[in-house]
């Protein structure tokens, strides 16, 4: 019975060698682990994080990996986070979020054998990929359409923190307006400088009812959890929002005119499909238009906003941009001119 | 003699077993969520204190924990409820950030002195004020506190976005402090920022304990926690004995700025408080407001904080949440445990009542 048992248990064990031998990789393999850790806006702020969240399930489903996303409490905790990942022998660690660039810095030179990725900054490190968007091409997009849309020729912008981050989208927006008609009036107003202001929705209503009833029409809102009250006083003044980061149509139909898409989910599910293939640059990784890391979304809920002439209009803004034909002002280079 | 020496002792294990019965119901309660309670506990045991790096980043915790906390109790002596630790120790931060940022010539021994005593200065200024209005104006400091600490999370926003913003990141955070200003990190914790801040809220703890047990004024403070009019009939001027009682606590509080700005993160990050002022309401509460049972408290309260952390990577279904409801059960367990003996105290004096 006993030689029975270990005689099957060999030929198993031999089973499975020549299968792992004919794919070339053994079959007992433990799965691709991919660590994420989230801004303090958590996975449910339904945009920034909650793109970042959508990339890790997708890759998880698609790709077999296995995921684990965690989200800080407080500033002190991304680096504990990080170095567990890093100790728990999980292969690529996101941190989604510029907050985190001071401790992804400091752990990823503490274990120079992992992988680290760090979304919206730079840290320059042989074992670091920095994903950057380049907000301010969609931008424009985001601003000929609100321009083009408006009938009152008054266009507003509501801001999260008062950061470079969101002083770049406001810059692309506004050199969008102008481009498509210069006349046009901009109203511009920040939920704050604390990281408050990124959850602050009675704010963001404030700020659009105050805009609105200044003639406003259209607000494009860079905010996070703020767009909400946004979107809130759109639907009560029966007027014209347009969401950021995630795509945020569906949260009120009909008055989210569309949202600027910041593909982290993009961004997050490709380099874990590369780095499963072992395939890993460090160094800044730029998404823009061309390569769709950001675009703005058209989808059932905003279709009937949306028309044809204005589409095609905003399709050729896009090739241009593109192509080059079109320069769109970045923040981050002026301001560092000045 | 021998009643002298066990009488704090079963004062302190009594308590102790209290928290640990909490533990445990807090803890067991993860098996209807479907987890192996004892697989839980020991994560947090080895997340809190698994490898140098873990137990350096508990007592990290632990410091701020232990001021709050003291910040908390010695006021409770006096008979007064500081919930503005939380303000206090933000003030204490401004100030030593402000410092650290304006002066940055000072050079090293003396500057850690200067910053010190900013760090006591603010916290004690924001404390006193409720201090002061309570003694001298009736305002009650709860009110108070709670109002000061909305104050300084303002205030501290706008000093440090306007006047001493950081020109290197898009962090809303002060510019880094002076190099002269900043504590060496142990080398025993790893990479994990335990300095000499954390001696500092021990050596607070036990020059509290000294100054309640072992002075007049210290006596004065207590009494006129116990009885305010007994005191003042006794000739104890109570009001300034208030007023002082809220300086001290917030001058505490405001030490937590040393560990974090001079120990950690070299600049004042707006938002870098996870609420120590407001854990140290239990974590004084635990240690029934005595000075040396705030710094194990505190510790329990780190371990909690930085334990549960790795239950959102160890478990499937539990999360760090878990943290706030292990600690309301180490909490409310104590809290029986003090009705508990309070109950029995009036039993066993019935003819004492009170005819006020």
């Amino acid at each position: 019975m006993q030689r029975h048992w270990m005689g099957r248990h060999l030929l198993m064990s031999l089973i499975a060698g020549l299968l792992g031998l004919t794919t070339g990789r053994p079959v007992w393999a433990a799965p691709y682990r991919v660590g994420i850790v989230l801004d303090k806006g958590g996975k449910d702020d339904k945009s920034f994080n909650a793109a970042a969240f959508k990339g890790a399930q997708e890759a998880e489903k698609k790709l077999g990996v296995q995921t684990k996303v965690l989200e800080g409490r407080d500033d002190n905790s991304s680096e504990p986070m990080l170095r567990s990942l890093a100790e728990k022998k999980f292969d690529l660690i996101f941190a989604i979020g510029f907050s985190q660039a001071e401790a992804v810095k400091k752990v990823a030179a503490q274990f120079p054998d992992r992988h680290f990725v760090i979304v919206d900054s730079t840290v320059s490190s042989p074992n670091v990929a920095s994903v950057i968007f380049e907000e301010h091409e969609a931008s424009y997009l985001i601003g000929a359409l609100a321009a083009l849309t408006s009938k009152t020729g008054k266009v507003g912008f509501v801001g999260g923190m008062d950061i470079p981050l969101i002083r770049r989208f406001q810059m692309g927006y506004e050199a969008g307006v102008k481009g498509v008609k210069p006349q046009t009036k901009i109203l511009v107003n920040y939920a704050g400088v604390t990281g408050e202001s990124w959850n602050n929705p009675p704010k963001g209503k404030e700020l659009a009812l105050t805009q609105y009833n200044q003639g406003v029409d259209v607000i494009f809102s860079a905010a996070g959890a703020t767009n909400m009250g946004v979107f809130d006083a759109a639907e009560e003044q029966k007027k014209l929002a347009i969401g950021c980061d995630s795509n945020q149509n569906w949260i009120k139909p009909g008055f989210v005119l569309s949202s600027l898409l910041k593909r982290v989910d993009v961004a997050v599910f490709k380099i874990i499909e590369d780095a499963q293939k072992s395939i890993f640059h460090n160094g800044i990784i730029k998404y823009g238009l061309a390569d769709q890391g950001v675009d703005f979304a058209v989808d059932q809920y905003n279709e009937k906003l949306l028309s044809p002439e204005i589409l095609k209009k905003l399709a050729s803004l896009k090739a241009d941009i593109i192509a080059g034909k079109i320069k769109v002002p970045d923040y981050y280079v002026v301001a560092k001119a000045k | 003699m021998s009643s002298n020496l066990k009488q704090p002792l079963v004062a302190a294990l009594r308590p102790a077993l209290a928290a640990l019965i909490g533990l445990s119901l807090g803890v067991a309660l993860t098996a209807f969520a479907g987890e192996n309670p004892w697989q839980v506990f020991m994560v947090i045991l080895r997340g809190a204190l698994g490898t140098p790096y873990d137990a350096g980043m508990t007592l990290f915790y632990a410091t701020p924990l232990i001021l709050t906390g003291l910040a908390v109790a010695l006021p409770y002596r006096a008979g007064l409820f500081n919930i503005g630790a939380e303000g206090q120790l933000l003030m204490g931060a401004l100030a030593v950030a402000v410092v650290g940022v304006l002066l940055p010539t000072v050079s090293a021994p003396m500057s850690l002195l200067v910053s010190v005593l900013a760090a006591f200065a603010a916290g004690a200024l924001w404390g006193g004020i409720a201090g002061w209005l309570r003694a001298y104006r009736g305002s009650h400091e709860v009110i108070t506190t709670i109002m000061l600490n909305f104050i300084a999370a303002g205030l501290t926003s706008w000093v440090v976005l306007a006047l001493i913003p950081s020109q290197d990141s898009q962090n809303p955070e002060s510019a880094r402090i002076s190099a002269n200003y900043m504590l060496e990190h142990f080398s025993a914790f790893s990479s994990a920022p335990v300095t000499w801040a954390l001696p500092l809220a021990v050596v607070t703890a036990l020059l509290v304990w000294l100054f309640l047990r072992f002075t007049v004024r210290g006596y004065e403070l207590k009494a006129t926690g116990l009885s305010i009019d007994a005191a003042r009939f006794a000739g104890i001027n109570v009001r300034f004995m208030q007023m002082l009682a809220m300086a001290l606590g917030g001058g505490i509080a405001g030490l937590v700025g040393i560990a974090e700005v001079c120990g950690n993160s070299s600049r004042f990050r707006l938002g870098f408080s996870p609420d120590y002022g407001f854990i140290g309401i239990p974590v004084a509460l635990m240690a029934r407001a005595h000075p040396l049972g705030a710094v194990a408290s505190a510790l329990l309260f780190a371990v909690l904080q930085k334990g549960t952390a790795e239950l959102d990577l160890e478990t499937t279904y539990v999360t760090r949440d878990l943290a706030a409801i292990i600690q309301a059960m180490v909490v409310l367990a104590v809290a029986a445990e003090g009705g508990f003996t309070w109950l029995k105290w009036r039993r066993a004096k019935p003819e004492v009542k009170n005819h006020a």
